[in-house]
């Protein structure tokens, strides 16, 4: 059984008479520890797709089982919960607490989670170390360059251990070179056992995914595992540079 | 999320914006301060008042006072007697619930002079020798009156420090306590001897005056006019006087003398004649002395001009009235012109002021209550607009719509709770204030329900103030709010 089953979802937003299709029937399996790429022009759909897969928003049809549970027509308060358990969030603006440290950042899925402070505080360094921001602890966001910031958000996705990470465009607002880096932690995590689906519109990025998902006007397009099909070898980057 | 850490969220949502949770702040604290401040003033004038009451009697006291007659029974009017002295033996014998009688006749019109001094005492009365338990006075020197007095209808006084002070000079002046018991003075140019003097009544509140002004050095002699302590005192003292102050003053301007006496040297000059209707003699079993029925002797004026009584018990008190009613109707012939007067009817006046500050007092807390949680309301809306992606971010994350909900809401009530505490700071110094301002005044007394029930009050306006704030941030769609620039 797949982690997460869509079947005939579809988004759809009435403005002033006209309907819009965001999402149109789509069908999608996606399996634990596969690392996806959703890929697609601008308006075709991807953030909403993320956003229903991601438990922040329901579906106007079809139904969606993630890990067995039917959660298309789960309460708000239901859907909280599976976000706090089931699902770390990647977002393009890093979406830091101004006003909290990288430490308070990272616990806070846990402190929603109730767990005890020494517990939170120890999962969280533990997060921290993953992403090699422990030494940036204490600092505030607004003291970390983007990348930095990027990888303390990613520390936070990661916290509560979570059955898939969401990434909404991660690079979008990063120059390439540490857009890289990212990516490169991505694929190590996914090493790791996680199971990471990153929305993107750059298909660089897409290529360096085992399993490509492109979305046009509301409706999957392509589907390509290359595992399945044998086409990709590998990541193009080097693997073997990666510090510890 | 549990509430010790929505708390602190609070909090630090609360320091991170100090200044301007301290302005949201200062509506809360006014309205905290002015309540308590109001309820320690209003209590104050309690307290004094509840002295006044003491000093004129007690709740027990009741005073039977002439009435019109009824305006059904006017044609009785001619059979009318007014109070007697039948009603008094009347009510001993036959009102259980009555443990003590007494009966008042006045005088207006009546002169003191000794030297060249004189004064005209605000109370002159004829009664009986109990007056002094029913009246709480307390004879400080020489003695009261007693039956013999009455029944001889011998020229005795008990006076008041007022009147000594106006005849004799007051121990202010003359630098040393002055007893004139002994002593002669002439009232009406008839000659009265001193047998007894009240001590001086005062409120606590004067007494303490009385105490701090000695404890100054005294003034230099023959400077300024001279003081006196009679008639127009009241306004002379300066500075204010204490709630029921008055009261004091009255009990000192007294000057009372046998009944009998009164009856016989100052009511036969006084004229209006009557039937007489059972002697003075009184309390002897014999029939009156001085005369009675249809002599060609002139017939003073039975009339009591009052007729105090004290009540048996407080809690049967309207029984207790019943009963003297029906006794006093088989009397009066079923006329009813005489009623009743409580102190509760004397004291309701007082009370009613009271009310009326504590009303304003009320408003005025109430209103700085409620512009003080409109401020926190106002407050929490332009923090939530701050922060909707912060709000959209939680959610992503996982806060629920209650973990939302109670942080918003936890922030209003701790920055109400927070000027709820500083209020209650406040309003001590307010009242210390007032005390060091205006020390002779009642002394406003903070109790402890006032502060709770101002405390109470912040709390809840922190509550009623974040409610909607706080669903508004609840209700965000958390892609809505991320989306949110
Ligand atoms: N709240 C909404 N109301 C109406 N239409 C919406 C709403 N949210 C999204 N849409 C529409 O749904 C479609 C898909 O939007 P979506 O944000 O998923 O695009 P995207 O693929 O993420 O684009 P981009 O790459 O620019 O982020 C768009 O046409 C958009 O206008
Ligand atoms: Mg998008």
């Amino acid at each position: 059984m797949a982690l997460i089953e869509l079947r005939g979802v579809s988004k759809i937003y009435h403005l002033g008479g006209e309907e819009i299709r965001a999402l149109d029937n789509v069908d999608l399996d996606i399996n634990g520890g596969e690392f996806i790429s959703i890929i697609g022009p601008s308006g075709s759909g991807k953030s909403t797709l993320m956003h229903i897969l991601g438990c922040l928003d329901s579906p106007t049809k079809g139904s969606i089982k993630l890990d067995g549970t039917e959660i298309a027509s789960a309460s708000t308060r239901d859907l909280a919960r599976i976000r706090n358990e089931k699902i770390g969030f990647v977002f393009q603006f890093f979406n830091l607490l101004p006003k909290l440290n990288v430490l308070q950042n990272v616990e806070l899925p846990l402190v929603y989670a109730g767990c005890g402070s020494r517990e939170r505080r120890e999962r969280a360094m533990e997060a921290l170390r993953l992403v090699e921001m422990d030494n940036r602890a204490k600092h505030r966001p607004m003291q970390l360059s983007g990348g930095q910031q990027q990888r303390a958000a990613i520390a936070r996705a990661l916290v509560n251990r979570p059955k898939i990470v969401f990434a909404d465009e991660p690079t979008g607002n990063l120059d390439s070179h540490t857009g890289e880096t990212i990516l490169k932690l991505f694929h190590d995590l996914s090493r790791k056992g996680s199971t990471i689906a990153l929305v993107t519109h750059d298909p660089e990025i897409a290529a360096v995914t085992p399993r490509k998902i492109e979305i046009r006007d509301g409706k999957i397009a392509k589907n390509v595992d290359a595992k399945l099909a044998g086409q990709l070898d590998g990541p193009k980057f080097a693997v073997g540079n990666q510090p510890g | 999320m549990h509430l010790i850490n929505a708390i602190l969220v609070g909090l630090k949502e609360i320091w991170a914006n100090k200044f301007r949770s301290m302005l949201t702040m200062l509506g809360i604290i006014l309205g905290v301060s002015s309540l308590v401040a109001m309820s320690a003033l209003v209590k104050g004038m309690e307290n004094g008042m509840k002295e006044a009451l003491i000093a004129i009697g007690g709740l027990e006291k009741v005073r039977v006072e002439e009435q019109d007659i009824p305006v059904w029974q006017q044609h009785l009017a001619d059979q009318a007697v007014g109070t007697t002295m039948n009603d008094v033996h009347a009510l001993i014998r036959s009102a259980p619930l009555i443990t003590m009688v007494v009966p008042e006749m006045r005088t207006r019109n009546i002169t003191m002079t000794r030297g060249g001094k004189s004064i005209s005492p605000w109370n002159f009365i004829g009664t009986w020798p109990n007056a002094v338990e029913l009246n709480q006075h307390v004879v400080a020197h020489g003695r009261m009156f007693n039956a013999l007095d009455d029944e001889n209808a011998r020229n005795v006084c008990v006076i008041g420090t007022a009147v000594r002070d106006a005849l004799f000079g007051s121990p202010e002046q003359i630098g040393r306590e002055v007893i004139p018991v002994g002593e002669f003075v002439n009232i009406n140019n008839q000659r009265f001897k001193i047998i007894g003097m009240f001590e001086h009544y005062e409120s606590d509140q004067d007494k303490k005056r009385r105490e701090l002004q000695t404890a100054k050095p005294p003034e230099p002699k023959g400077t300024g006019p001279e003081r006196s302590r009679g008639y127009g005192s009241m306004g002379s003292k300066g500075g204010s006087r204490s709630m029921g102050g008055f009261v004091f003053d009255l009990k000192n301007n007294s000057v009372y003398i046998p009944l009998n006496t009164m009856w016989l040297r100052f009511r036969a000059a006084s004229g209006t004649s009557g039937t007489g209707t059972g002697g003075f003699g009184g309390r002897s079993s014999s029939g009156s002395s001085s005369g009675s029925g249809s002599t060609a002797e002139f017939v003073p004026d039975p009339r009591l001009s009052t007729l105090s009584v004290k009540i048996a018990d407080i809690d049967k008190m309207d029984e207790a009235l019943q009963q003297a009613k029906n006794v006093m109707l088989h009397t009066h012939k079923g006329i009813e012109d005489f009623s009743f007067r409580t102190q509760e009817n004397w004291s309701e006046g007082i009370t009613q002021a009271i009310s009326n500050a504590r009303m304003s007092g009320g408003i005025i807390a109430a209103i700085s209550l409620l512009v003080g949680g409109i401020g926190i309301m106002n407050i929490m809306l332009a923090s939530i607009t701050e922060r909707v992606r912060e709000i959209g971010i939680r959610k992503a994350i996982g806060a629920t719509f209650f973990d939302v909900f109670t942080q918003i809401l936890v922030e209003s009530v701790v920055i109400a709770i927070l000027g709820g505490v500083a209020g209650l700071f406040t309003s001590n110094m307010l009242v210390k204030l007032l005390i060091i301002l205006s020390p002779t005044e009642n002394t406003p007394v903070i109790t402890v329900e006032s502060m709770f029930l101002a405390f109470a009050f912040s709390v809840a306006v922190g509550i009623l103030a974040g409610l909607f704030p706080a669903l508004k941030a609840a209700k965000l769609n958390p892609i809505q709010a991320l989306r949110y620039e």
